[in-house]
């Protein structure tokens, strides 16, 4: 008897040993793409090293090779009493939810999409509001009055891109053409710079100056294209003027490395919230990249005019329309 | 007129398209008329693109770029000829692990030299191979209508484009008209004739992995370092089977391997064309069905509708020496 009583306490023991790990020890997932993809992972990454820098606490990350990680990933994490954990990215919606669900006392948070459980943050971005500001420096800077978008993946949240682009450009020039092309339906449709190249190079030919991705490594070769040709190219997620410069109108900046910054203290002061968290251009959470790169391309007036739209989109004068609201986009 | 230039346009990025497409469905082509089947033309063409543009972001010269991944994309095939040729192995299983390991070995390396989530450096300049302009470019581009189809389609290409063309008849001269071209075909129709008559079996088809190694490392160099500026991981995206498709579309032989090729490369030109806009009659066409295309066309062919595709008799069996 007394030996199942020692039992059963060793197994209680065993069993609330999460509960005592319930200190700060963050842990980051990336997306496949990887921390340095110059783009949205590496936004992620960058805002869990400026929280590093500041507070002093060291965190754990890890870069998935294919899909079938992600779950692994989150449960190791868990397990090891990483707490909070951050998951980069829509495709990690699935795995999230399994392991938060197994894990309700360690809190969890994800980049683009909804888990809706009380120990997930989910932290979305009005990504239209940027591109918005990006379609009003693309139709100032197009003098050919037509322009191009190359998006990743086929999915609403790229669309969502391209409506915002569509409907600040044709706020600024009535006339514009916008040209839009998806690179695929598949998650390769990522990591495709030939097809993205190919894609800008189309949109180029038809006579568009300015070219606009949201394709991730597929962006990569949009920007080549269109430096190639001697045109201009958009960046998106981080800055990437610097890839090509003189070459990079501006970049849509999604400020992922604000979105873990801010989890991350949050977490560490106690105050982490679940549920829905949309990061706009109130919010700081999206804009527009200047930096010396881009600086000769965006003259006062382009300037002056994204930052007035800017301004008009935060004081709720423009409603930029939100593609995954309605799945349209009326432009 | 206005037609005639969108068609050139879509002409010239079907050509552009349809190369690293005709590259590694000539190894394969050269590789299975010997007997070895070569489902790894994916994996063969994602090491050489990764050694390319790895050689080249160093180096800062395209054509060392161009050797290291030949070397790189032989050193695979050599691998797979170990495997399937003298060791007897299956040559499908081999040719999927040569996939995977590329996959991942390029990934890896990627990483550990680089430190931009497995991408290599961009390269500009030399490192790259630019596009040439053939006499007569500016006036044609300038007379518009159909002299655009000389500069779009036929000039202002790089290098490897040229030659991808080139090897077509090259291929087709020495698989048809000459003494190697015809061992190599008897080997991979009834090696056990061709032993016989004491030419060795393994030689002919060592040869033959060796020049489909030599194509992919053409084709891998055209996507890192040609067409694009840098390797980028998986950036291969399943050509190397669409190419194989073409192999069988095309039925193991030279000219119309190149044929159905840039037919493939015309299919993804026109979708990427025809992109949201609606089409007379049918309204809007979704891009999937044009990106479907090249493996319904097969999967047509394979069905017998449009002819029987027979391979080579003795591609994909190990040979072994009677008794």
């Amino acid at each position: 008897m007394s030996k199942f009583v020692t039992a059963l306490f060793l197994a209680m023991a065993a069993l609330s040993a999460p509960a005592a790990a319930q200190q700060f020890q963050p842990a980051i997932l990336y997306d496949l793409g990887g921390r340095n993809d110059k783009s949205f992972n590496e936004a992620a990454f960058m805002g869990a090293e400026k929280f590093k820098k500041d507070a002093g606490a060291e965190y754990r990350d890890f870069e998935i090779q294919n899909d079938a990680q992600r779950e692994q990933a989150l449960r190791n994490f868990a397990r090891r009493g990483q707490n909070p954990i951050i998951a980069i990215g829509f495709s990690q919606a699935q795995a999230v939810e399994k392991v938060a669900k197994e894990f309700p006392d360690i809190k969890f948070a994800i980049v683009d999409m909804v888990v809706d459980l009380p120990n997930v943050r989910s932290i979305l971005f009005r990504e239209q509001e940027g591109s918005y500001l990006v379609g009003v420096l693309a139709a100032m800077a197009s003098k050919s009055g037509k322009i191009g978008f190359v998006g990743g993946m086929d999915i609403p949240l790229i669309s969502r891109f391209a409506c915002g682009y569509v409907q600040g450009a044709k706020a600024t020039n009535g006339k514009i053409e916008v040209y839009q092309n998806m690179t695929g339906t598949t998650g390769a449709a990522w990591s495709d710079p030939v097809k993205g190249g190919e894609l800008a190079r189309s949109q180029i030919d038809r006579g568009a100056d300015v070219v606009y991705h949201a394709a991730g490594g597929t962006g990569i070769g949009v920007l080549q294209a269109a430096a190639d040709a001697g045109k201009l190219g958009i960046g998106v997620d981080s800055n990437q003027n610097g890839l090509h410069p003189g070459k990079v109108l501006t970049s849509m900046l999604k400020r992922v490395d604000v979105a873990v910054y801010d989890s991350l203290k949050d977490a560490k002061s106690g105050t982490f919230s679940a549920g829905v968290k949309v990061l706009g251009l109130a919010e700081g959470g999206v804009g527009y990249a200047m930096d010396d790169n881009n600086a000769p391309l965006v003259t006062a007036a382009m300037k002056a005019a994204a930052d007035k739209a800017a301004a008009d989109i935060v004081a709720g004068t423009i409603k930029v329309h939100d593609y995954m609201a309605d799945k349209k986009c009326p432009f | 007129m206005e037609f005639v230039e969108s068609a050139a346009l879509v002409l010239g990025s079907a050509v552009r398209l349809s190369v690293p497409l005709l590259l590694a469905c000539l190894a394969g082509l050269w590789s299975e008329r010997s007997g070895v089947v070569d489902i790894g033309l994916e994996g063969k063409m994602l090491a050489a693109a990764f050694a390319a543009g790895a050689a080249a972001a160093v180096t800062g010269s395209a054509w060392l770029g161009l050797l290291a991944a030949i070397l790189t994309a032989i050193a695979f095939s050599l691998v797979h000829g170990f495997a399937s040729i003298s060791q007897r192995g299956n040559q499908i299983v081999s040719g999927v692990a040569i996939n995977f390991v590329a996959a991942g070995l390029t990934a890896l390396l990627g990483q550990a030299w680089f430190a931009q989530g497995g991408r290599t450096p961009p390269v500009q300049g030399d490192a790259r191979f630019q596009p040439i302009d053939l006499p007569g470019e500016v006036a044609a581009r300038a007379a518009g209508g159909f002299g655009r189809l000389w500069s779009e389609v036929v000039s202002g290409h790089n290098i490897l484009v040229y030659l991808a063309f080139l090897a077509v008849p090259v291929t087709w001269y020495a698989l048809g008209r000459t003494r190697f071209g015809l061992r190599l075909r008897a080997v991979g129709e009834n090696p056990h004739a061709v032993d016989t008559a004491g030419i060795s079996v393994a030689g002919l088809r060592y040869a033959a992995v060796v020049i489909a190694g030599l194509l992919c490392g053409l084709a891998g160099t055209y996507l890192a370092i040609a067409q694009s500026a840098g390797f980028i991981r998986d950036m291969t995206a399943g050509k190397g089977f669409i190419a194989l498709a073409a192999l069988v579309f095309a039925k193991w032989r030279p000219v119309p391997a190149m044929l159905t090729c840039l037919l493939f490369g015309l299919l993804d030109a026109v979708a990427i064309r025809l992109q949201g806009t609606p089409l007379p009659v049918v309204g809007p066409v979704p891009v999937q069905v044009f990106q479907a295309l090249p493996y319904v066309l097969t999967v047509v062919l394979l069905a017998g509708f449009i002819g029987r595709a027979i391979p080579p008799r003795a591609s994909g069996v190990p040979y072994t020496k009677d008794r």
